[in-house]
């Protein structure tokens, strides 16, 4: 075996070891709620917990519209930035970062102010409203993510001359990004998705502020009250994740390989 | 040409302060092949961009079928366009690439099955309708991009550098494929290119454009044997260009370097003294004195490059120089760099250029 090859191994052990550890730890721990044999009643404890249930429903409901609010706002906007303004990408790009560097209980606490019972749009007087601030808030803390996976899958096509051909066949605005545009960056749409949906799902400072039943704020509680339980639910979300990123790469193998490009 | 089908009256286009196209006009008969031949930047993709409705002219007019469709959107004019990088729609079939203008204009299925099925016939490509774009050659998915822009019968064909991507040998096949598909669809063609040879092979008359303008508008045979620029002349096929100064207009004699050369009835409006440019094809110049041919200049031979059949031969002739072909004799030796020649041509043959 070749030198370098044996330093890569033990760099790959070293931070699969990093990486795991923790992981499998958890994991044994979770298993040890019965005295003396591994069992799974931690998980069949979570799973029993209508809380559990109740929050996990919530915030899959909230991710869903999260999902569908991200779509409408990025897609269009990246297109047409690619199309018709390129020389604004630096700026848009920036804008998109900004959620990364500002942190979730600024926007929370600038929510709270800009949308109380007193203001001019009192989101935060009914509980409807409360849902939809959070699911504005989740969409705007999963724009960094959301919009790198659509403007890289517009990347990938000839955005203007796909358009152009489209338009010259007779086609409108919908039906270009509908049945041209869209099906040609969904898969890059679904990353930003499932991305989204991981973030939505352990969020726990913008919907513990609003003081919205969501999973985060029951991970916190739990965690804070219970020994095993929190291990399980932290394997719990790591498998939520992990499939998240496991769907993402099956259903890559199904994106439309392009005819200048092909893979 | 027949009555115009497409007219593009004194259209002008700018960006900003850069004008691209300026004062253009072009009349095309129904059913005509014209190409716009020019080079990078000539605005001949932007005059075509204007007639699709990708671009908006600043002035002018232009209308189809009597139509004005200047500010029409792109959608709403039915043309068909072939652009140089396919465009073919990656997550759609063939056959539902040539369906898409038919299923957007809310054509029934039986009709656009059928439809589909013809152009797949006459792309000669009946099998292929199932495959996706990224599943066939470059050649394969211009024709499907050409049945694609044919499928809902639009009124006018648009090519822009359809040819360009792809190789010699096909380049050439695909050619003669779209003007057969032309003449037997009697479809009004505008085609875009900067291959002159592609573009005298394949039109009824060709514009050739330079910054913006129109320099000249004629048939094939006009364009390459009667340039009406300098510029044509020098674009379109090989040309010698020899600077003179008009001896006597009169009499038509012009001097070039130490010699004279008679140009009657070609020197109307000159003065004496003033500077031309005579533009000679390679083919209309020999070596030696030939008989037939009223003109001669002596020179020295610069160069010789043997290319097997033939043979390129530069000769010197002062400031100027020419380059002649002549045929491979395995009986005589080639000319020797160094020595003093003779090159011959008809006066006939002499294009006087004006800048």
């Amino acid at each position: 075996m070749k030198r370098s090859s044996v330093w890569a191994w033990v760099t790959f052990i070293v931070g699969a070891s990093y990486f795991f550890i923790p992981l499998i730890a958890t994991l044994e721990f979770s298993l040890r709620m019965r005295r003396g044999e591994y069992s799974f009643d931690a998980y069949r404890i979570v799973f029993g917990d209508d809380r559990f249930q109740a929050t996990f429903s919530f915030s899959v409901i909230i991710a869903v519209f999260t999902i569908l609010l991200g779509v409408l706002v990025v897609v269009p906007t990246a297109y047409w930035i690619r199309l018709r303004m390129p020389h604004l990408r630096p700026i848009v790009e920036f804008i998109t970062l900004l959620p990364l560097i500002i942190p979730a209980i600024v926007i929370v606490f600038g929510y709270i102010r800009m949308y109380g019972s007193n203001s001019p749009l009192p989101f935060l007087a009914t509980t409807w409203g409360t849902n939809a601030l959070l699911t504005i808030g989740y969409a705007t803390l999963a724009l960094p993510y959301m919009y790198r996976a659509v403007d890289t899958g517009l990347r990938t096509i000839d955005v203007r001359t796909l358009t152009e051909a489209a338009q010259i066949l007779g086609a409108g605005w919908a039906t270009i990004i509908t049945r041209i545009i869209l099906p040609n960056v969904l898969i890059a749409v679904l990353s930003g998705a499932f991305l989204t949906f991981a973030i939505v799902i352990g969020e726990f400072t913008m919907a513990s502020l609003l003081n919205r039943p969501a999973f985060g704020p029951y991970l916190q509680n739990i965690g804070a009250n219970r020994a095993y339980e929190p291990a399980a639910l932290a394997i719990i979300a790591f498998a939520i994740t992990w499939g998240c990123m496991s769907v993402i790469q099956f259903l890559a193998r199904f994106a439309p390989r392009s005819a200048n490009r092909p893979n | 040409m027949a009555e115009s089908f497409l007219s593009i009256r004194n259209v002008k286009k700018s960006f900003g302060a850069a004008t691209v196209v300026q004062d253009f006009n072009l009349d095309v008969g129904r059913g005509e092949f014209v190409s716009f031949l020019g080079p990078s930047g000539c605005g001949k993709t932007t005059v075509l961009r204007m007639v699709a409705g990708f671009e908006e002219p600043s002035a002018g007019r232009i209308s189809i079928g009597g139509q004005d469709v200047t500010r029409l959107k792109p959608n709403q004019r039915n043309i068909g366009m072939v652009f140089q990088a396919y465009a073919l729609f990656p997550n759609l079939t063939v056959a539902q690439n040539i369906a898409f203008g038919l299923r957007v204009a809310g054509v029934g299925k039986a009709e656009t099955d059928k439809r589909v099925a013809e152009m797949l016939d006459l792309i000669k490509l009946p099998e292929y309708g199932s495959r996706y774009p990224y599943q066939l050659s470059g050649g394969q998915q211009q024709r499907v991009a050409l049945a694609r822009a044919l499928a809902p019968k639009p009124k006018v064909l648009l090519l822009d550098e359809p040819l360009s991507a792809l190789d010699a040998k096909v380049r050439v096949s695909l050619r003669d494929e779209i003007r057969a598909i032309q003449r037997n669809l009697g479809i009004t063609t505008i085609f875009v290119t900067h291959d002159q040879e592609e573009a005298l092979s394949i039109s009824d008359r060709i514009v050739v454009m330079y910054n913006g303008r129109a320099e000249q508008l004629g048939t094939p045979f006009e364009i390459y044997n009667r340039p009406a620029t300098k510029f044509v002349a020098n674009f379109v096929g090989t040309l010698n260009v020899l600077e003179g100064t008009v001896a006597d207009p009169a009499a038509g004699t012009v001097r070039v370097n130490d010699g004279e050369v008679v140009l009657k009835g070609k020197l109307n409006g000159a003065r004496p003294g003033e500077t031309l440019s005579l533009a000679l094809r390679p083919e209309a110049i020999s070596l030696g004195r030939q008989p037939g041919r009223d003109a001669s200049l002596g020179g020295r031979i610069s160069e010789v490059s043997f290319l097997g059949s033939v043979i390129r031969v530069k000769v010197g002739l002062g400031s100027n120089s020419v380059s002649l072909d002549t045929f491979n004799n395995p009986a005589s030796p080639p000319p020797v760099v160094g020595e003093q020649a003779e090159i011959s041509f008809s006066s006939v043959d002499v294009l006087v250029l004006h800048d």
